[in-house]
């Protein structure tokens, strides 16, 4: 039952139908560890909105001077796609119980993640290589936050990934194996629908 | 979280559960971590009174009075005397009230109303807990580092800029925060997908006692601000230490944004605050009057009403920045609109006792002490809402006496009734009653005593974070710290009731409250037995619970 249903439900009415089934007890259809993720993928929602909304604020005024991004940003991109990729496909292989497919997938993911935190580094030092070593303009500043935030979150992730990794080194119950894979798999393709965002706002800045 | 055991219900054997310091080290449950929590709170009470005990001391009479830094060290002192101000509000925030309501109330008593053997996620909840504890002892080490963090607890910049608290002290404390908020996301995190996921049988949305509902109101609350004070305070920190320029005038920054951050967080920290203690005043108010709630369902989305404008006022805290007009206008509308479900939640608590058969125990006297500072501060508030009004009392004690109030010393209320209410379900003994009476009277003539009089001293202008006045503040300055006197020595005695009560207390049954005591929790025995709920109860066929 989604939020809404569940509060516009009316116990103090009478049910209709006698000899019905109760209504569903759980608030959500979701397993606990898929609430919990989705609660707080809202919490990191809210705060990349705040610094998206401070930026945008920050633009508008008269001394703004943009930056040009680094080139490498758009390959960052095709290797973040490339990890998201991977673990949907570790996810579709988890559904179907392909240990081999998980493998796979997982490796596929972690690498690319790795690389694109590389490349995240790399476009750093491009932009002091271009001249954007100071801080103090907003638009240096605002680029580093973003990504710098952006990218503690992939190194969050990443710990899962391990653990992740690990579970299946093991060989755990494939049970186990699908809630992992299938919570890393929101998690990425979360950052990368951030990713997208950020990364838009700076071409259009 | 990815790899959160699924408990078998039944099957393995339970009863043997960790002992000594590893019960509480690795305790993941509810009920254990829930006293761990309400004991970290304690502490926190101890260690952040003594701070306000200290400044109602350095302002009972004008003058300089305890130059601990020596002659001619006055900048030391000043300094000194408002790292005593900030451990003081951050410590009774986050880790006095806060960690009370949510961590201790909530943990124990979220699983028991609802029917669920325990929170969605436990080990994140043994985490929760372990997190606060180090950001407390992390403030406490930002205090005693060069110079300590006397920013108050708005931290607003520039006073909070590299150039005004060079030396880690303020880093420290940012840091000290951030471990804050994610304890509290996380808690926040376990709240919301226990009270969604693990209701028992029949215990529908709406069926819920408005504890339950205060607290996941508040789980929400704590969804939105939280990451915005995080974000915030990132960039305080990359300004401090990195260069940027998001607040540092010097470089193009803007220090107003820094306060529209702090106060979009700000103004629902303290509905965070404040929304736990309704629950635990409606559990306590109906209780006692022996009747239901009256107007539960309102009740409950006068709370949800609040958590959505709660975060439509922040500019309130703002009339002194020159925002234009239309601006204004519109903080000052949305400011007194929240006057009205909080209006409805008093005529509901009146309603309720009005010819129910009340009896005043210990929690219903908290409970109905809370109702009147409540009012009392929300009386001031609205008067504080219109911009113009606001303009004279900002930065005085007028403000200080108003949130002190409202939230503050209201929570604390809320916090007793909680405590004298649930005491027996939590150890299995019951409060001496008589000394209990002796708390309630000699907190509530000590807190009034300490801040009724601030609204004088704000009205004849004194300003807030100082340790020194001029003469004619002299008189009512004096009555409060008389009043500071009095409720340092009822908290006192209150930890000695706490004593008491554990190794002296009598023994109690399931339910010592009766009839009108119809929540889950006092259907099991007292104490509340380790695992409670392994088979869950069915609530199909009853009532609605308040
Ligand atoms: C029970 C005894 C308490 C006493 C005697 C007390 C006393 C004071 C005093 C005198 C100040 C103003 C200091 C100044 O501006 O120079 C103050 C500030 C403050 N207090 Fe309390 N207080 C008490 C409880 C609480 C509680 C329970 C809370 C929170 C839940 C709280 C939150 C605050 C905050 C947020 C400030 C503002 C700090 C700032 O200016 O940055 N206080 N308190
Ligand atoms: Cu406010």
């Amino acid at each position: 039952m989604g939020i809404f249903q569940l509060l516009m439900e009316k116990p103090w009415l009478p049910v209709e139908g006698e000899g019905e089934e109760p209504a569903e007890q759980r608030a959500s259809s979701m397993e606990s560890p898929h609430v919990g993720l989705r609660v707080f993928l809202a919490v990191a929602t809210v705060l990349f909105t705040l610094f998206l909304v401070v930026y945008v604020e920050r633009m508008t005024f008269p001394d703004w001077r943009p930056l040009s991004e680094p080139w490498v940003l758009w390959l960052n991109t095709l290797v973040l796609i490339i990890s998201s990729a991977g673990f949907h496909w570790a996810s579709v292989n988890a559904e179907r119980g392909d240990l081999e497919g998980i493998k796979t997938g997982l490796l596929t993911a972690g690498v690319a993640s790795f690389a694109f935190l590389a490349g995240q580094l790399w476009a750093w030092q491009l932009l002091v290589d271009l001249g954007y070593y100071d801080m103090a303009n907003p638009a240096v500043g605002f680029f580093y936050l973003l990504t710098g935030v952006h990218g503690v979150h992939l190194l969050g992730g990443l710990v899962a990934w391990f653990r992740t990794s690990a579970k299946v080194k093991a060989e755990a119950d494939m049970a186990q194996l699908r809630m992992s894979v299938g919570l890393c798999a929101v998690y990425w393709h979360f950052l990368l629908v951030v990713w997208l965002v950020l990364f838009g706002l700076l071409l259009l800045t | 979280m990815a790899d959160q055991e699924t408990a078998a219900p039944g099957g393995h054997d339970h009863d043997h559960h960790p002992t000594g310091w590893r019960r509480w080290l690795f305790s993941t449950n509810h009920k254990d971590i829930g006293t761990m929590y309400i004991v970290l709170s304690m502490v926190g009470a101890l260690v952040g009174g003594a701070m306000s005990f200290m400044i109602r001391l350095e302002l009972m009479d004008p003058g300089i009075q305890f130059n601990l830094f020596g002659a001619g060290e006055e900048a030391a002192y000043f300094q000194f005397y408002n790292v005593l101000v900030t451990g003081h509000a951050f410590i009774m925030v986050f880790f006095v009230v806060m960690p009370a309501m949510m961590g201790g109330f909530g943990n124990w008593f979220v699983p028991l109303m609802i029917g669920a053997p325990d929170m969605a996620f436990p080990r994140m909840n043994n985490i929760s807990f372990w997190l606060l504890a180090s950001a407390l002892v992390l403030l406490l080490v930002a205090a005693f580092t060069q110079g300590g963090p006397g920013t108050g607890w708005t931290v607003y910049p520039p006073l909070s800029s590299a150039e005004f608290h060079p030396g880690p002290a303020v880093d420290l404390g940012i840091l000290s925060l951030h471990l804050a908020g994610a304890s509290s996301v996380l808690g926040a995190i376990n709240m919301i997908t226990t009270i969604f996921n693990m209701r028992a049988p029949g215990m529908t949305i709406h069926r819920m006692p408005l504890f339950c509902w205060s607290i996941l109101v508040t789980a929400f609350l704590l969804l939105m601000a939280m990451p915005v004070l995080a974000g915030g305070l990132t960039m305080l920190l990359t300004d401090r230490n990195f260069g940027t320029a998001f607040f540092e005038p010097s470089g193009g920054g803007d220090p107003v944004l820094w306060q529209h951050i702090f106060w979009f967080f700000g103004h629902p920290e303290v509905y965070i605050i404040i929304l736990p203690g309704f629950g635990i005043v409606s559990q306590v108010v109906s209780t006692f009057s022996r009747k239901p709630i009256f107007g539960y369902l309102g009740m409950a989305y006068a709370m949800v009403f609040i958590g959505f404008v709660g975060f439509a006022v922040w500019a309130h805290h703002m009339y002194t920045t020159g925002l234009d007009a239309d601006t204004r206008a519109y903080f000052v509308s949305a400011s007194l609109v929240i006057a009205v479900p909080t209006g409805v939640k008093i005529f509901s608590w009146l309603a309720t006792m009005w010819g129910g058969s009340i009896s005043f125990r210990v929690p219903m006297m908290f409970a109905c002490g809370f109702i009147f500072l409540f009012v009392m501060g929300g009386v001031t508030g609205v008067a504080l809402a219109n911009a113009g009004m606001d303009i004279a009392f900002h930065d005085t004690y007028f403000v200080v006496a108003h949130f002190h109030y409202v939230m503050a010393i209201a929570g604390v209320f809320a916090m007793f009734a909680g405590f004298y209410y649930w005491i027996g379900k939590m150890c299995g003994r019951q409060y001496p009653r008589v000394l209990a009476r002796i708390h309630f009277w000699s907190f509530f003539i000590g807190v009034n005593v300490l801040f009724f009089p601030q609204h004088f001293s704000g009205m004849a202008g004194m300003p807030r974070r100082i340790p020194d006045y001029p003469d004619n503040y002299a008189g009512w300055n004096y009555v409060s710290s008389i009043g500071a006197f009095i409720t340092t020595a009822s908290t006192l005695l209150f930890f000695f009731i706490v004593w008491r009560t554990l190794s002296a207390g009598e023994k109690v049954p399931a339910n010592p409250w009766g009839e009108g005591a119809k929540t889950l929790e006092w259907t099991v025995e007292s104490p509340a037995p380790f695992h409670t709920f392994e088979e869950l109860p069915d609530m199909t066929d009853k009532q609605a619970a308040e």
